[in-house]
C-alpha cells in the first residue's frame, strides 16, 4: 500500500469520523448528567436542513453553521421540556423527538431538494499539513473539521479538570445528592440537553454544507445512532469518543477502499457496513466481563422529580 | 403552578390523555397551517375529516390500519415486558425483501398451496430479523434500542440492493422496482371497488389473541412482571430469556405478517420506498393505545388518518408528504406530556392539598 492511498484514508477518516464525533460529544454530556436522549438523529437532520436554507438563502456558510447549531438546540428544548419538566420516558420522548425531527426536517427542506451551493473548501495550515501521513488528515481538512477537534479538546478539558465537569457527573450519578449540596439538577440538565442539541445541529450543518454539500431527506443516514452507540463504545469517555470517532468513521469509508482495490460488491451492500460494526462494537463491549453498564452513569435515563 | 404526585396513578387521566394530546395536536397543527399561509380550520378539515369522507377513504383507513395494526399486536407484548423494540420497521422491510423474492419465483406456479407459503416465508423472514436482535439481547446483553435501529438500517440496505440488483424487473426501464406481482400471489381483496384485503381480518383477528393472552393467560402476568423488574421476575422462577425470545420472535413474525400486507396487497411489487414508516408509527400506536387491545385499534385509526391526512395535504393544499411525519412527532411528544397527569397533578399556587408530596 503507497503512502498516498494510506493519506487519502485517514484524510477521509477523520473527515467521515467528524460529524459523529462532534454528535457523540454532545450525547455523552446530555447522557453524564443522566438524561438519554435517543431524538440524535432527529436533530442532526434538522440541524442539516436549517443549516442548508440558511446558507443557501442568505449565501453564508457562517449563517448556516450557526443557524444549524441553534435549530439543532431549538428542537432539543421540545425534548428537555417534556422528559425534565414533564417528566416523562425518556427513550419514548427520544423517539418522538427523532419522528418529529425526521419529519419536521423533509418538510422544511422539501423546496431545497436538488439545489446546490458551494459548500466548505480546505484550509490547509501551513507546514502541519505537509507532515507526511497524518499532515493531511488533520491539518488539512475544512473548518469544520478544526472545530470538531476544538470541541473535542474543550469537552475533554471541561469533564476532566473544570468545576462545571464535576457537577455535570454528579447530576447524573446522583441527582438526589447534587440537589442537597445546592446544585440546580434541572438546569444542569437543561444545558447539557440544549448543549447537545447545538452540537448535534452543528453536525447536522457539517453534513448539509460540507459533507454533501446538500440537503436530501434523512442526510443523517443513522449517524445520530451510530453516534450513541459510540458513546456506549467510549464507555462515557471523552478521549475514547475520538478514537471511537475515527473507528466508525474509518468503517464508513471501509466500501471506498474496496472499491479501490478493484472489488465489486455492490454499493448497497457496502452502505450497510457501518451499521453492522457499530452491531459488533456494541457485542465485543458487551461481552467483556463485567462491562455490563459499568460506567453508565447512574441515574441515566431515570426521571427526576425535584422534591418541593 | 406547581406539579404534585399523586398518591395513585389515576385512571381516568391514562384514557384522557391520548384525546387530550389529540386535542392539543390539532391545535399545533392549526397554528402550523396558520404559519404556513393556509385557512386553519379548513386545512385542519382537510387533514383530519376529509379522507374519511366517503366509504372509498374508510376503505383506504383500513388499507393503512392493517400494516400499523400488525406491527403494534407485536410491539405491545414487546413493550409490556420493557423489551423496547423498535426494529419493527427492519422486520418489515426484511420480510417484504424475502416474502417479494418467494413470490417472484412463484410467478409461474399455481396452486392453493402458494398464498400459505408467500405468508409463511414473510412471517419467517420477520422472525429471523429479529431474532438476530433476540440473540444479541439474550446472549451478548447488547441494548436492544441500539441493535435494532442498526438492524433497521441494515434492512433498508438489503431491500435497495435487492430492487437495485437481482429483483430488479428485467422489463421495467432500469427503475429500481421488482416485477409486479402476479395475480395468484396476492391477498384476496375484500371487494372489488377496495384495496382492503383479507390481511384486516387476519390483523383483527390477532388484537383478539394478544387481547386473550394479556388477560387470560400466564403469559400476560410474566410480561407485566418482567417489566416492572426483572430481578422479581428471577426470583419467581420465570425463564426470561425465553420470554425475550418470545416477544422478539413473535413482534417480528407480525412485523412479517405486515410486510406480506403491503407488498401482496396494495402494493403489489417491491419498490424502495415500500414502508412508509408503519414500524416506527406502530411504536406510536402502542402509546397512544395504551398497550391495550381496543386502544391500539383506535390509535391505529388515528395514525392511520395522519398518512391519508398528509396525502390529502399534498395534493389539496401542496404541502409536502413529510406533514405526517411531523403530525406523528407531535402526537406522541403531546401524549408523553400528557401522561404527566396520571402520576401528577397540577397544584395552583397558595391551594395546598395536604397531599404528601414523597
Amino acid at each position: 500500500m503507497d503512502l498516498a492511498l494510506l493519506e487519502n484514508i485517514l484524510f477521509a477518516t477523520v473527515r467521515t469520523g467528524t460529524p459523529l464525533l462532534v454528535v457523540a460529544l454532545g450525547a455523552m454530556i446530555s447522557e453524564r448528567s443522566g438524561v438519554l436522549n435517543l431524538g440524535q438523529e432527529g436533530m442532526i437532520l434538522v440541524g442539516a436542513a436549517c443549516a442548508f436554507i440558511a446558507a443557501y438563502s442568505a449565501d453564508s456558510l457562517l449563517l448556516g453553521v450557526i443557524i444549524g447549531a441553534l435549530a439543532g438546540a431549538l428542537v432539543s428544548l421540545i425534548f428537555a421540556f417534556v422528559a425534565l419538566t414533564l417528566i416523562s420516558n425518556q427513550v419514548a420522548t427520544g423517539l418522538a423527538l427523532t419522528i418529529f425531527g425526521t419529519g419536521l426536517s423533509a418538510f422544511l427542506g422539501a423546496e431545497y431538494v436538488g439545489q446546490s451551493i458551494e459548500g466548505m473548501t480546505r484550509v490547509e495550515l501551513p507546514l502541519l499539513h505537509k507532515i507526511p501521513l497524518i499532515g493531511p488528515a488533520l491539518f488539512g481538512q475544512d473548518l469544520m473539521v478544526y472545530l470538531g477537534l476544538a470541541l473535542f479538546a474543550l469537552v475533554f478539558w471541561t469533564m476532566r479538570s473544570t468545576r462545571l465537569g464535576l457537577i455535570i457527573r454528579a447530576v447524573g450519578e446522583n441527582p438526589q445528592v447534587a440537589h442537597a449540596l445546592g446544585y440546580k439538577v434541572l438546569v444542569v440538565r437543561y444545558a447539557a440537553v440544549l448543549f447537545g442539541g447545538a452540537m448535534a445541529g452543528l453536525a447536522g450543518a457539517y453534513l448539509s454544507l460540507s459533507y454533501a454539500p446538500m440537503w436530501a431527506e434523512g442526510i443523517s443516514a443513522g449517524r445520530g445512532w451510530i453516534a450513541l452507540a459510540l458513546v456506549v463504545f467510549a464507555s462515557w469517555r471523552t478521549e475514547r469518543i475520538l478514537l471511537g470517532a475515527w473507528l466508525f468513521g474509518f468503517a464508513s469509508i471501509l466500501h471506498l477502499l474496496l472499491q479501490g482495490f478493484g472489488y465489486d460488491v455492490p454499493s448497497n451492500l457496502l452502505a450497510m457496513l457501518p451499521y453492522a460494526v457499530t452491531i459488533v462494537v456494541l457485542v465485543f463491549m458487551m461481552s467483556r466481563k463485567g462491562a455490563k453498564g459499568l460506567f453508565a452513569p447512574r441515574s441515566l435515563g431515570q426521571p427526576y422529580h425535584p422534591p418541593q | 403552578m406547581r406539579i404534585e404526585k399523586r398518591l395513585q396513578p389515576s385512571q381516568t387521566m391514562v384514557y384522557l390523555s391520548p384525546v387530550l394530546a389529540l386535542v392539543l395536536t390539532v391545535i399545533a397543527g392549526g397554528l402550523l397551517f396558520a404559519a404556513l399561509g393556509h385557512a386553519p380550520i379548513a386545512s385542519l378539515m382537510i387533514f383530519f375529516i376529509e379522507p374519511l369522507r366517503d366509504t372509498y377513504g374508510w376503505s383506504e383507513l383500513a388499507v393503512k390500519v392493517t400494516p400499523l395494526l400488525l406491527c403494534a399486536t407485536g410491539l405491545t407484548l414487546c413493550f409490556k415486558a420493557k423489551i423496547w423494540n423498535i426494529g419493527a420497521e427492519g422486520q418489515f422491510v426484511f420480510a417484504a425483501l424475502i416474502g417479494g423474492a418467494v413470490s417472484l419465483q412463484l410467478t409461474e406456479v399455481e396452486g392453493f398451496w402458494v398464498l400459505p407459503v408467500i405468508l409463511l416465508s414473510g412471517v419467517l423472514a420477520g422472525m429471523a430479523w429479529a431474532g438476530i436482535a433476540a440473540l444479541l439481547l439474550t446472549h451478548f446483553n447488547t441494548n436492544e434500542i441500539l441493535t435494532t435501529i442498526m438492524l433497521n438500517y441494515i434492512a433498508v440496505n438489503l431491500l435497495l440492493w435487492g430492487v437495485h440488483g437481482p429483483l430488479k424487473d428485467p422489463a421495467g426501464f432500469n427503475f429500481p422496482e421488482s416485477a409486479l406481482f402476479a395475480e395468484h400471489t396476492l391477498l384476496p381483496l375484500l371487494s372489488f371497488d377496495y384495496r382492503v384485503t383479507v390481511a384486516l381480518f387476519i390483523a383483527l383477528f390477532m388484537v383478539v389473541v394478544i387481547w386473550v393472552l394479556l388477560a387470560r393467560s400466564l403469559l400476560g402476568f410474566q410480561l407485566r412482571v418482567l417489566g416492572e423488574n426483572r430481578n422479581a421476575a428471577r426470583f419467581a422462577g420465570f425463564n426470561s430469556r425465553a420470554i425475550i425470545w418470545f416477544l422478539l420472535l413473535f413482534s417480528g413474525a407480525m412485523a412479517g405478517l405486515a410486510a406480506i400486507s403491503e407488498t401482496n396487497g396494495p402494493v403489489g411489487q417491491l419498490i424502495p420506498t415500500l414502508s412508509l414508516g408503519y414500524g416506527y408509527a406502530a411504536i406510536i400506536v402502542v402509546f397512544m393505545g395504551r398497550m391495550h387491545p381496543v386502544g391500539i385499534v383506535l390509535a391505529s385509526m388515528l395514525l392511520g388518518l395522519t398518512y391519508l391526512g398528509g396525502e390529502m395535504a399534498q395534493i389539496d393544499l401542496g404541502l409536502p408528504k413529510s406533514i405526517t411525519g411531523l403530525f406523528q412527532g407531535m402526537l406522541l411528544f403531546f401524549l408523553l406530556g400528557c401522561d404527566l397527569l396520571i402520576h401528577y397533578r397540577l397544584v395552583l399556587n397558595g391551594r395546598a392539598t395536604g397531599v404528601a408530596t414523597t
